[in-house]
């Protein structure tokens, strides 16, 4: 039962990100991603000081807060003229730190360790059950995700064309009226969500993996916005799968095993995908330099 | 539009515009700064509808900064802004814009009627997306611009000229009252061109007003009815006849132009000089 429900975290995990990380990696702000999935530490340490449970909505909206003032921040700096990778590393690693210094402080009260919060328990998500008058309902992890995976796909398909827009061409967007602002922070809301329904199960570091890389290897295997979605998250949960069987065989880290297996697969597509793939274009400029070679004799 | 004309020949200098209810745009005492530096200081003009009026400046002189501060993209540091006698946050409907090429991604995962159909997606509220009727309508704006045969083509598989004719028809699709385009002339073919400036007069037959930021001096009699030179400040504003003059542009450019004298020549003969900056 353990390899079901660590596979369907896995898989939601996957989901949750692959959906958000398309539009992170279509606006060219990956490193946000990073970002808010470190300096949404300290409001999960603060939720769960307040709270004393690592599953409660207060410990979301503690870091959904974090996230949105993340954005802000690094949103503020830029405009002032700081450079943006800059903004990016100030802020995130501040944050962080407060983070890790809340741990060190009350570790003793939030059970919490830097380890579970850096890389991740998937192994352990069974063991966390959510009982409803005494029944047995399933992992809380699970649920959580469940929850977060529904409320991205309905913000998601509900505002899609001011997605769309918003990332193609901001200027258009905003001179047609679509509130540009709002929805840049709504879409960082959905990735602070992403973010700390994931960090129990594979970390806050491998999350990141999680976000950019099955949206990347999508964008190198379609044209169509709405293949890319749909390819993400496919990329995202056959990596859950493969990662889970080698972490199995190697018994090594269950997240790590995953974030490698998408790695694997955004490799392939990177040498193999058939509009883009390193391979195919070198085996199709041979082809074509042979046949321009082939007609330059046929023409003497 | 004579009375317009002798108001704003040389409309610089805080001469507050008279508001006038069907000017499809008037700006007054606009400007912008970033950081500390202002771009665009105390911009004052009124264009006359129906006309096709072209924004010429040397680079960093503020063009496009001037088109989206008017549009309120970028915030201005003063100055007001109406579009038909209202705020132009109240008048999105009635008002087409074609940024910089260059501006977005073409490598993003998307086809050029789908481009094209993103200019429906304001008046399409916040809900509704595109469906039969607007992609029929895509297609004929498309058609307009001689790219229906492109329609499934991934943008990035278009060449620079074809790239700005799907974002002509983005702007068609938006049928608009005000055009604001910026640079639509800027690196494409001679059969571009001579396409994109088909369809602007087109416009123009049918009413529409349209500002067009433009590089090409030796075009510029040929294309606009208006000229606005601007170098931070407005440096002149009216018929093309009146203010495209070496006077006018070696006020507006500085010293920097020596060949005008043959610029001007070669537009007055209506010859293609291809002089630009």
């Amino acid at each position: 039962m353990s390899d079901f429900w660590i596979l369907l975290t896995g898989s939601l995990v996957a989901a949750c990100c692959g959906i958000v990380g398309v539009f992170l990696v279509l606006r060219k702000m990956a490193m946000i991603g990073d970002a808010i999935s470190h300096s949404v530490m300290p409001g999960i340490v603060i939720a769960f000081l307040l709270s004393g449970s690592r599953d409660s909505m207060l410990m979301m909206s503690a870091a959904l807060l974090f996230g949105l003032i993340t954005t802000f921040l690094i949103g503020l700096m830029q405009r002032t003229g700081i450079q943006s990778d800059a903004s990016i590393g100030v802020v995130f690693t501040a944050l962080f730190a407060i983070g890790v210094i809340l741990v060190s402080l009350f570790a003793r009260q939030v059970h919490l360790d830097q380890d579970a919060i850096l890389y991740g328990e998937i192994a352990f998500v069974h063991w966390n059950i959510w009982e409803l008058g005494g029944v047995n309902m399933g992992p809380k992890a699970v649920w959580l995700l469940g929850f977060t995976l529904v409320v991205i796909i309905a913000v998601i398909s509900l505002f899609y064309k001011q997605f769309k827009l918003a990332s193609f061409d901001p200027a258009l967007a905003a001179a047609v009226g679509i509130p540009v602002a709002f929805f840049h922070y709504l879409l960082m809301g959905l990735v602070s969500m992403a973010t700390v329904s994931s960090f129990e199960s594979v970390g806050a570091i491998l999350v990141v993996g999680l976000l950019i890389i099955p949206p990347s290897t999508a964008y190198l295997l379609t044209d169509r916005l709405g293949v890319m979605l749909g390819l993400s998250v496919a990329v995202g949960v056959a990596g859950t799968f493969l990662g889970y069987g080698a972490s199995v065989l190697l018994d090594a880290s269950i997240a790590g095993c995953m974030v490698v297996a998408v790695a694997v697969l955004f490799a392939a597509a990177f040498l193999f995908s058939p509009s883009q793939g390193l391979v195919v274009t070198k085996l199709r400029q041979r082809r074509l330099a042979a046949q321009a070679a082939i007609a330059s004799v046929q023409k003497q | 539009m004579k009375t317009l004309d002798k108001l704003h020949q040389h409309g610089a200098g805080g001469v507050k515009a008279p508001s006038g209810a069907t000017s499809p745009l008037s700006v007054s005492g606009l400007s912008v700064a970033y950081q500390k530096k202002p771009v665009l200081r105390d911009v004052t003009f009124e264009v006359n509808e129906g006309e096709l009026i072209g924004v010429i400046g040397p680079n960093g002189a503020g063009k496009s900064t001037m088109m989206k501060a008017a549009l309120g993209l970028i915030p201005s540091i003063s100055g007001e802004v109406l579009v038909y006698g209202k705020p132009c946050s109240e008048q999105r409907r009635l008002i087409g814009y074609v940024p910089q090429r260059e501006s977005v991604d073409w490598d993003f995962p998307t086809n050029a009627l789908d481009v094209v159909l993103m200019g429906t997606y304001g008046r399409l509220g916040w809900i509704r997306r595109p469906g039969a009727k607007e992609k029929a309508e895509a297609m004929e704006c498309l058609r307009k611009v001689g790219m229906a045969d492109y329609a499934d083509r991934q943008i990035s598989q278009l060449s620079g000229g074809q790239q700005q004719r799907v974002f002509l028809a983005r702007a068609l699709v938006q049928n608009a009252k005000l055009y604001f385009m910026d640079e639509p002339f800027a690196g494409v073919d001679a059969a571009t061109e001579k396409a994109i400036i088909t369809l602007l007069q087109e416009l123009k037959k049918n009413g529409k007003t349209v500002i067009v930021v433009h590089h090409d001096l030796a075009t510029v009699q040929q294309y606009f009815d208006s000229v606005l030179l601007l170098n931070v400040e407005l440096k002149g504003f009216g018929p093309t006849s009146r203010v495209f003059t070496q006077d006018m542009l070696q006020h507006t450019y500085g010293g920097r132009l020596a060949f005008l004298d043959h610029t001007i020549a070669a537009g007055a003969t209506e010859a293609h000089g291809g002089v630009s900056l």
